[in-house]
């Protein structure tokens, strides 16, 4: 099967697979990388050490402030009745033009069993654009519950580090099982019933026209991830996460790892919310040169901010 | 799911057993995930059968089940009301979760906005001009004709497209009706601290004010047939009373579609004068 087929596996719960065959090239930066072992550790090390004093938080600020803004828009546009933004993040129009979220359109489109025109152009569009810009950049450059969640995941951190929680993993393929339970549900009970709990609308809707009793779902969904499970939600359960996963697998723009410059120090799978996309990063797991992460891979950019050797970095298929 | 990765032909190793007992666990935990979100989403149906959120919907709605299924909750209709008359259900609604009502007693839809924004501004068509075919439309909720809105007095053709109502009003308490009982009424109609809008077409054509700062002098209250937007939907009729002294009330008529204006403005508390959602038109004991 080929890698593309491999990793859309991988997204939809399969186990991250090693490379049947290895291509020369590869092997030849691998033979090159080892060929003075001390040197390599030595090189190592001093990576580790540099990550450690100096973290770049380059990527993770220009997302933050990213994620921030957009949802900022929505608020002040309604609250200043400024009208360039109408709605929320299910569905919106953007100086008149439709945007509608690709799972909300897929769970009403499901349970309505009509679309209007409005309906479809909303969603081509919204598809066009995350298929430039990469599917699920939108669970971290845009989706408000990402933003807590990682400052939960920083809590849960904290708290494991001194040994207080342990972190309770799932079995990743639940999101897939997920994603068609909701699908089956919308289907066949007519209500769109992941809209209930999706934190996602919740915040952007709690942040547009005020809170309400549903942010104490969000906040048990947090409590339970700082507790229990790192990143549960994203991780195990999001089906919109899957959703734009898909979009994804078709985007020209994607974190791509260079084995060369690598020296498998592994920092980046620590700090993924998606690990299996690194898989690529373990010594001996590169068949190419230049390999583009997964479909899954959410393009945050924490791994290209925590890699000092520049093995990761942005990538625009055809252009870099 | 997982799969212990023991190879075959082989014993297995303590490792290897210990790494199936984890895939174990891991997959039963997932289980009990998976049960656990799957049961909490579906108590988002209790509401809904419990029948607990009956809510008015803005004009143009779905019949009910057509309208969960078709709101996608962005609030955009919330976003374009020149009154404010639209709020989103919470999580207590199930289902409804994010799908925009009307309180009318607190604020009602009074079509200031001549056209009905939200109906233009749903995405969805979850509320709509131009129902689909395949959705019937409920006996009693049909129009006979489109209302033509009081406003549009001045500009011929100013109708609303509405085919369907979305509730009815009703006189549930005849016995508190001021005009039943042969009174008048002055002042701000809901008193002071009231924060409800309404667009008064001598006051300001495009702007909606405050009700409290528009009181009223009536030597028999008749707020509610006077208010009421729509053309025909409600009037003032007098009926022989037992000795045969001659009494008021207001009388619904087809033509109303439901907004519920007569609801805010009744000044008597609790409202002599109600909306009842998804209500169809019967000729009424009235």
């Amino acid at each position: 099967m080929s890698r593309h087929t491999d990793q859309f596996l991988e997204m939809l719960g399969a186990a991250p697979k090693k490379p049947m065959e290895i291509s020369d090239e590869a092997r030849q930066i691998t033979a090159f990388k080892y060929h003075d072992n001390a040197r390599f550790i030595q090189e190592q090390l001093q990576a580790q050490a540099e990550a450690a004093s100096a973290p770049s938080h380059k990527w993770r600020n220009w997302r933050w402030a990213t994620l921030v803004a957009v949802n900022l828009f929505f608020v002040l546009s309604y609250r200043l009745d400024i009208q360039l933004l109408e709605g929320a993040l299910t569905a919106s129009r953007f100086a008149g033009f439709h945007l509608i979220d690709l799972n909300a359109a897929l769970q009403v489109m499901l349970a309505h069993k009509h679309i209007v025109i409005n309906l479809l152009i909303g969603t081509l569009t919204v598809f066009l654009l995350w298929v430039m810009l990469g599917g699920r950049t939108f669970c971290s450059w845009v989706c408000p519950y990402h933003l807590f969640s990682e400052l939960a995941e920083k809590a849960h951190l904290a708290l494991a580090r001194r040994g207080l929680v342990t972190d309770h993993a799932f079995h990743r393929g639940a999101r897939t099982v997920f994603w068609a339970l909701f699908a089956l549900l919308a289907l066949a009970t007519g209500y769109t019933v992941f809209e209930t709990l999706s934190p996602t609308g919740i915040l952007s809707r709690a942040l547009i026209y005020g809170p309400g009793l549903a942010l104490g779902w969000v906040f048990l969904l947090l409590v339970f991830e700082v507790f229990w499970s790192r990143r549960a939600w994203c991780r195990y359960i999001c089906p919109i996460g899957l959703t734009y996963g898909v979009v994804g697998s078709v985007s020209p723009l994607r974190v791509s790892f260079r084995l060369e410059p690598c020296l498998h120090e592994g920092d980046c799978r620590k700090v993924c919310l998606v690990p299996h996309v690194l898989d690529v990063t373990i010594k001996g797991r590169a068949a190419e040169a230049n390999t583009a992460l997964g479909p899954d891979c959410t393009r945050c950019g924490l791994c290209v901010d925590v890699c000092k050797n520049g093995a990761l970095r942005y990538e625009i298929k055809g252009i870099s | 799911m997982n799969a212990p990765d023991g190879k075959p032909g082989k014993p297995r190793s303590p490792a290897s057993s210990e790494k199936a007992r984890r895939a174990r666990r891991v997959f039963m935990r997932s289980t009990g995930l998976a049960a656990a979100v799957l049961g909490i989403s579906l108590s988002g149906y209790l509401p809904i059968v419990g029948g607990r959120a009956l809510r008015l919907r803005p004009p143009g709605a779905l019949d009910e089940a057509d309208f969960l299924a078709s709101c996608i909750k962005c609030g955009q209709c919330v976003q374009v009301c020149p009154v404010g008359a639209i709020r989103l259900g919470d999580i207590d609604d199930g289902f409804g979760i994010g799908t925009p009502y009307i309180d009318a007693r607190a604020q009602a839809c009074d079509f200031s906005c001549d056209v009905a924004q939200c109906i233009l501004a749903c995405p969805t068509g979850a509320l709509t001009y131009h129902k689909p075919p395949f959705l019937p439309v409920r006996a009693g909720m049909a129009l006979s004709s489109p209302p033509t809105l009081k406003a549009g007095a001045q500009v011929p053709g100013a109708i609303l497209n509405l085919k369907e109502r979305v509730g009815l009003a009703r006189l549930a308490h005849p016995g508190r009706c001021l005009a039943v009982q042969g009174k008048g009424f002055t002042g701000p109609a809901r008193g002071n601290a009231f924060k409800g809008k309404m667009r008064y077409l001598d006051v300001d054509r495009w702007k909606p004010i405050p009700l409290r700062d528009h009181p009223y002098e009536r030597a028999l209250c008749d707020l509610c047939v006077t208010e009421c937007p729509i053309a025909d939907a409600i009037a003032m009729e007098s009926f022989a009373g037992e000795g045969g002294e001659r009494h008021f009330r207001p009388v619904v008529r087809e033509q109303c579609v439901g907004c519920g204006v007569c609801e805010m403005v009744c000044p008597v508390e609790p409202a002599a004068m109600t909306i009842e959602a998804r209500a169809m038109w019967r000729r009424v004991e009235q």
